[in-house]
């Protein structure tokens, strides 16, 4: 009897654990928006979301600059990271031997856990330094003066392509691997090249795998927040769309929560979580697109 | 087929230079932190207590809060996640409610960190202020607790599913109740594996800093207590390096933080390893 008490016990404290998943989810949810919802009603929808000033001393929360510069941004990194992380994956898969492997791949661990002040303290130091110099050397009759400290875009860019590798690599890692043998074998039995097989067949085969992994990749470039505050410059404003924005100083969303929230009064710490629902918004919709791709994936292959 | 040839040389070559690229990325990063951060290390930069807002001295208190920090959140986070995994992998088949378990696992693990910064502010920080005392390494564990949670659960998990059957069929067919199999048997061949797990959440809280920047406060002091503000050596590293301006301190912090994340992903490998030798 008492055994069967000890069952019943136990599973009702595992569905608990098991549920604080859910109920995390939903308390974050309920938060954030609770809390950031209020000044959207106040000064209106559009004037917040795409008024471009962003002056919390004198009430005025447009946040149209961070929407801008965290696309902008996340669109560069995701430019240089997506075809190298793609390009490792294929690499590791197909060509080289399992010794270059298992150098590698430690390597890209590695990589995934380096915490992020640290990328951040190496792009202010070593990715700033090399992009000011171009910025004032070849490139300074062209830009602006205020374009010309380093602080960057691009200095973002070059950072968040590089801790974005690891998702993309391990995931387009399994995508590739995925990929039934069959389809090699057969394709060159046939007398293609092995190259010709894995860009005409390997590469379409995995094609959704790949591209949840670089939507997983655009996600963790959006919601980083530290390597980003220590080299983009922090500056409020819209950068110019053309490409001398990369060399702009921005703002990111999550840097405009981060840098604020400390000494924010009541009417300002609702913007910054205003900001953080627009980021959760951009999160939603990416892994909706997620699951979607992986749900046709999985019927695909049941087909 | 010379062309064809060609293409293949070169695109190979392109690849391979790609793979070589990422291993050097991360040769210089690591060298480029080591070279300025290394020398400042000392037995007195590590136990002493920073001076002029940690522009002088050790990271002492830094060290302290993140031991504190680090097992309160596993302390909480390890039992939870376990059992989470234990009941969506033994206890239930797939259905609705394990769906929705799932999907919000999934979605923990997709949530920006600078929002559970926020939802640890608002929750934890201001709203149960009279238990967590505010700014705290309370608050910042139960917020760093959300955020390990899709780590421990999803290890675990795979962990528990390369137990063979044959284990369970073998104890159950012994008579004994299902929760007496996990514990006796079951959790005992899959410990290296969870292990892993919370050893890669143990990493994530050390690297994390923007939730934390949000709950645990940034005191300089050594924390006395749960309900005490401190700062992590990630957090300690961001404040000298952005607010304080003192980039030799930032630098040997973050010769610290690499050397633990390299200790860290040793140890983590070396269970891992254990877990396939035992299966296989």
């Amino acid at each position: 009897m008492n055994r069967i008490l000890e069952e019943k016990i136990v599973k009702i404290f595992l569905f608990a654990a098991a549920f604080t998943a859910v109920f995390s989810v939903l308390l974050i949810g309920i938060f954030v928006f609770m809390e950031g919802l209020p000044i959207f009603f106040k000064y209106g929808l559009t004037d917040i979301l795409f008024g471009s000033v962003w002056n919390p001393t004198n009430q005025v929360y447009g946040i149209w600059p961070m929407i801008v510069g965290t696309i902008y941004v996340t669109f560069v990194a995701v430019l240089i990271g997506a075809p190298m992380g793609i390009g490792v994956a294929i690499y590791l898969v197909e060509i080289a031997n399992e010794r270059i492997s298992k150098t590698i791949i430690p390597a890209v661990e590695l990589l995934a856990g380096i915490p992020s002040v640290v990328y951040g303290l190496f792009g202010m130091f070593a990715v700033r330094g090399v992009i000011a110099s171009l910025s004032r050397g070849p490139l300074g009759d062209v830009l602006p003066s205020n374009y010309q400290s380093g602080y960057s875009i691009l200095a973002a860019a070059i950072i968040l392509a590089i801790m974005i590798l690891p998702t993309i690599i391990n995931i387009s890692i399994d995508a590739l691997r995925a990929v039934p043998r069959e389809y090699k074998e057969g394709s060159l039995a046939l007398g293609t090249s092995h190259w010709q097989s894995i860009y005409k067949l390997l590469l379409p085969a995995a094609k959704s795998g790949i591209i949840t992994a670089v939507i997983l990749g655009v996600g963790r470039a959006l919601g980083e927040t530290m390597a980003v505050i220590m080299v983009i410059g922090n500056t409020p404003a819209v950068p110019a769309l053309d490409w001398t924005g990369l060399f702009a100083p921005a703002r990111s969303m999550t840097a405009n929560i981060a840098l604020e929230m400390g000494y924010a009064g009541p009417e300002h710490q609702q913007a910054l979580f205003a900001t953080g629902i627009v980021l959760f918004v951009f999160i939603i919709v990416l892994n909706s697109i997620t699951q979607l791709l992986v749900r046709r994936r999985r019927e695909g292959g049941a087909k | 087929m010379s062309k064809v040839n060609r293409n293949q040389n070169i695109a190979f070559a392109f690849f391979s230079a790609l793979g070589i690229l990422t291993v050097c990325i991360l040769l210089l990063i690591i060298a480029y932190i080591f070279v300025q951060g290394i020398t400042k290390i000392s037995f007195d930069f590590l136990f002493s207590n920073p001076r002029k807002m940690g522009a002088e001295g050790g990271i002492f208190p830094a060290i302290v809060g993140t031991i504190y920090l680090v097992l309160t959140t596993m302390i909480i986070a390890a039992p939870i996640g376990v059992g989470a995994a234990i009941y969506l992998n033994e206890y239930t088949s797939r259905g609705r409610i394990t769906d929705m378990i799932r999907f919000a696992t999934e979605a923990l693990a997709g949530i920006p960190s600078i929002v559970f910064g926020l939802f640890g502010f608002a929750f934890f920080v201001i709203l149960l202020k009279p238990i967590t005392g505010g700014w705290s390494i309370l608050s910042a564990s139960l917020t760093g607790v959300t955020m390990v949670l899709p780590t421990i659960v999803r290890t675990a998990e795979e962990a528990l599913k390369a137990v063979p059957d044959s284990l369970r069929e073998g104890s159950l067919a012994l008579g004994t109740t299902k929760w007496q199999t996990i514990k006796g048997l079951i959790l005992p061949a899959a410990m290296p594996g969870i292990i892993t797990g919370i050893i890669l959440s143990i990493g994530r809280v050390i690297g994390e800093t923007a939730a934390f920047l949000l709950t645990l406060g940034g005191s300089l002091l050594i924390p006395q207590s749960l309900f005490d503000g401190s700062r992590t050596l990630s957090l300690h590293l961001y404040m000298v390096a952005m607010e304080t301006g003192a980039m030799d301190v930032a630098f040997g912090t973050a010769s610290v933080l690499i050397i633990l994340i390299l200790l860290i992903n040793f140890a983590a490998s070396w269970f891992f390893r254990r877990l396939i030798k035992r299966f296989s």
